[in-house]
């Protein structure tokens, strides 16, 4: 019998790492594209960066299934850490978490006109994450316009999410994880090009 | 400070915080949109605060600095009862003070004093439901949200005015929010609503008893319904603070004897503090 | 001054915890009573506040009862507010009441039954005296009751006995997990699961009220009691690591399995139904009640007529919960004056209106 290598730490003091992370997630979901960092646990196997693994132990457990591409060392962390289920479609999962090429937006869950909160949430690794340039926000939550600028992020984005944008309340929202950086799209959102 | 022994940070576990945390997310990312969760017997009674207890323990942290009102005031026996639930089983920071809180737990007012970025606002809820007086059946109001189908409330102000020249609602004020979804502000007078609109702050509410949770991010867009022939036009009483004067807070009328003698005094008990305070 | 007293402040709620414990504890020239005096000898009253409060633990629940100096609501929302805080270990395996050990017996469609009648300890046919006697405190035990020896022979359920005719409608068994109240929020439809589990923790007195209304018209129920049996079920857990279930405990339940008359429809030959009820502890009129309105929010999906109020699945499972409605209820004596405040305001300006547009009339 093999042994596994010994599984790398999640949150050192749950209820208070979790609560602070919690805190992060919500003023980035309220105040979309602006960006904020999270306590994050010490070392997420890759490629699980330390900001998405910490999104994943703040807010899935056993009732949220997740989807994720970071391979077997990731996937054994996850299960454990967060004791989530995994699952091996995208459009099954409470929360997608994506490392390379996400699923397309529309292939995720996104609730019913009824229940429109019971959609997933993407959780999104891209190279970079910076106020202040880039794309021009505006909606709820943004009081003029927020900037965002997004390194990395799949071709085709922006005309996923503008039609992601037009079957609101249905709708998938993202979280942007960039090292220990995190950022927010929820569905209400727009998005205009930077100029 | 520190949390009681014997029970989870927040008294909550953890479990339970992070669904309710998933469906907050899912609440701001949806302005307005009721959503339904797993609520818990808290240990104090449902209708007393349960829903908005659920959120700020959800939400709440070693660092930060509660406020709890109920009637506007600080003082007020629930506040008090809710605000040592939370000394007790969270060990945070309390205050009187709207400007030093961070969270502020309120029940049926809106603080005089104008919220900022990094406050958040939890309204207890005793009935989520706009609809809930014209249309009791919770399947049949749903659907009425899916479709934003909200003729029903139309016409009840309609008539409201066609019968007595008014909109005869004077707290709990239906209000539109972000243009789509039709929204109870809980029971805060009329006179409050607009605060709500485009509030730097964020704001949560939580029914505990009827299990549902809803969410006004910062700025956002918060109208209260009305008519071009008849705006929105809050109440309040012709008069001025007994204590400190002031003509613009929302005041409470104290009976001071039977032969119909009458003083107001502000409701925002911090408020009215500040500006006497501040007159020396 | 007036506007002060209404405020309560942190030392008259210190002052009504003092005052309400002394009542509490009544008269000191008078025994204390102990929580065991409490459990054995009120013991239906600790049965209520267990199924009420969805918990079956005696001890805590007599504890509750000790705690609200007897008012049951209150008992079972304390037991209620402490079970939210215990961890979750699981689900237990559905218990087989059929492999129930009763103590009691009866079915009101057979005058006898394999198992036969067992009449068991029961109110029934007492007559309703107060018996002077038990005033007098210090009497001997009475002695052991003469029990009938237990009988060999199973005891098949009535509905089976039906269902080997034809004549009783089948339950379709399932698989499917079912969903947990206590967990999950009503969703509306609510299916059969969920609407049981709703009235097993529902009040007893709302559950009642609505079982007799069927009664009387308020909904088409032509009910007989199948049968009624109460006794001890055996619990068991399959731990995930063990794969295979086993005992940790044994339980007393009611059950009540109430047969009733359905004319049938274009896809279903007329036959009986089954209205359910299934309660913690010894609580008859409870399960008897369960069983009614069961049967009645069943008319729906047995294509009936359904405008009664038993029969209408939101307005029975949303106001079923006495935790939820005494908390509503009573939280109207929290102050309410902002509100109050406004709607004087409304009324005054109204007033104006209607006086200005009288006097403009005349």
């Amino acid at each position: 019998m093999s042994l596994a290598p010994p599984l790398s730490p999640g949150f050192a003091a749950p209820a208070t790492e979790a609560q602070r992370c919690f805190r992060a997630l919500l003023e980035a979901m309220s105040r979309p594209g602006r960006v904020r960092s999270l306590p994050a646990p010490a070392a997420p196997p890759a490629p699980l960066g330390p900001a998405a693994a910490a999104v994943l132990l703040t807010l899935a457990d056993a009732d949220a299934p997740v989807w994720l591409d970071a391979g077997p060392a990731a996937e054994a962390w996850a299960r454990f850490h967060a004791g989530c289920p995994l699952v091996a479609e995208p459009g099954a999962a409470a929360f997608a978490l994506a490392t390379g090429a996400p699923p397309a937006l529309d292939a995720l869950e996104a609730g019913t006109e009824e229940e429109p909160h019971r959609s997933a949430t993407l959780i999104l690794q891209v190279a970079a994450l910076e106020e202040g340039a880039g794309w021009r926000l505006s909606g709820p939550g943004i009081e003029r316009e927020h900037r965002l600028a997004v390194a990395g992020l799949p071709e085709g984005f922006l005309a996923q999410w503008a039609a992601n944008r037009r079957r609101f309340p249905r709708g998938v929202d993202v979280i942007l994880c960039a090292g220990v950086r995190v950022a927010a799209l929820p569905r209400t959102v727009t998005i205009g090009e930077q100029g | 400070m520190s949390a009681a022994p014997g029970y989870n940070f927040a008294y909550l576990d953890e479990n339970t915080k992070r669904m309710i945390r998933r469906a907050l997310l899912k609440a701001v990312a949806i302005p307005g949109h009721q959503v339904p969760f797993g609520s818990r017997e808290m240990p104090l009674p449902y209708g007393w605060g349960t829903g908005g207890i659920q959120v700020t323990a959800s939400v709440i942290g070693p660092d930060d600095t509660l406020k709890v009102i109920d009637q506007g005031a600080d003082d007020t026996t629930n506040a008090v009862s809710i605000r040592r639930f939370f000394a007790r089983v969270a060990g945070v920071a309390t205050t009187e003070r709207t400007a030093e809180a961070t969270i502020i737990q309120t029940r049926h007012r809106i603080p005089e004093t104008p919220l900022r970025e990094g406050q958040i606002l939890v309204y207890q809820v005793p009935m989520p439901e706009p609809l809930f007086r014209l249309e009791p059946r919770v399947a049949e109001t749903r659907r009425m949200h899916a479709l934003a189908d909200y003729g029903l409330m139309q016409v009840k102000l309609y008539e409201d005015i066609a019968r007595h020249g008014h909109i005869a609602i004077s707290y709990n004020y239906p209000v539109m929010v972000n243009g789509r979804y039709l929204m109870a502000p809980s029971p805060i007078p009329a006179f409050d609503n607009p605060k709500m609109h485009r509030m730097p702050a964020l704001q949560l509410f939580g029914a505990g008893r009827e299990k549902r949770l809803y969410a006004v991010p910062p700025y956002t867009e918060v109208r209260s319904l009305d008519f071009e022939d008849h705006p929105f036009r809050p109440p309040r009483a012709e008069a001025a603070c007994a204590l400190c004067g002031s003509r613009e807070s929302y005041l409470d009328e104290v009976v001071t004897d039977d032969r119909g003698g009458r003083m107001f005094l502000c409701s925002d008990t911090d408020w009215c503090r500040q500006r006497r305070e501040a007159a020396g | 001054m007036a506007y002060v007293a209404v405020k309560g402040g942190e030392r008259a709620i210190a002052g009504a915890h003092a005052w309400l414990d002394e009542l509490r504890r009544g008269d000191p020239a008078v025994p204390e009573l102990s929580v065991a005096q409490i459990e054995q000898q009120l013991s239906l009253a600790v049965d209520r506040v267990m199924a009420e409060g969805s918990c079956h633990d005696r001890g805590l629940a007599a504890l509750a009862v000790k705690q609200a100096r007897g008012d049951l609501i209150e008992a079972a929302f304390l037991l209620r507010a402490y079970r939210t805080t215990l961890p979750r270990f699981g689900a237990s395996t559905p218990l087989d009441t059929g492999a129930m050990r009763p103590i009691r017996r009866i079915s009101a469609t057979y005058k006898d039954l394999p198992g036969g009648q067992v009449l068991g300890p029961t109110f029934d046919y007492t007559h309703r005296l107060l018996d002077f006697a038990l005033a007098a405190e210090g009497a001997a035990p009475p002695p052991p009751a003469p029990r009938a020896p237990a009988e060999e022979a199973p005891m098949p359920r009535v509905t089976a006995i039906l269902a080997q005719e034809g004549l009783m409608a089948r339950e379709t068994p399932s698989e499917a997990e079912p969903p947990d109240l206590t967990r999950e929020p009503l969703a509306f439809p609510a299916d059969r699961p969920l609407r049981l589990q709703a009235l097993a923790r529902g009040d007893e007195g709302f559950l009642l009220a609505l079982g007799y209304s069927t009664q009387r018209g308020w909904g088409n129920a032509h009910p007989f009691v199948g049968e009624l049996r109460m006794g001890e079920v055996a619990v068991e857990f399959a731990p995930p690591e063990l794969g295979f279930p086993v005992e940790i405990g044994d339980i007393a339940v009611t059950e009540c399995q109430m047969v009733n008359q359905f004319a049938g429809s274009r896809t279903e030959p007329p036959q009986f139904t089954r209205g359910y009820g299934l309660v913690f502890g010894h609580c008859e009129r409870k399960a008897m009640a369960m069983a009614l309105v069961d049967r009645a929010l069943r008319a729906a999906e047995l294509g009936e007529e359904a405008a009664a109020p038993a029969q209408d699945q939101e307005f029975v499972l949303y106001h079923c919960d006495n935790v939820e409605a005494t908390g509503f209820v009573e939280h109207l004596k929290l102050p309410h004056y902002v509100d109050f405040q406004s709607e004087l305001e409304k009324l005054r300006a109204m007033r104006r209106t209607a006086e200005a547009a009288r006097e403009a009339a005349e």
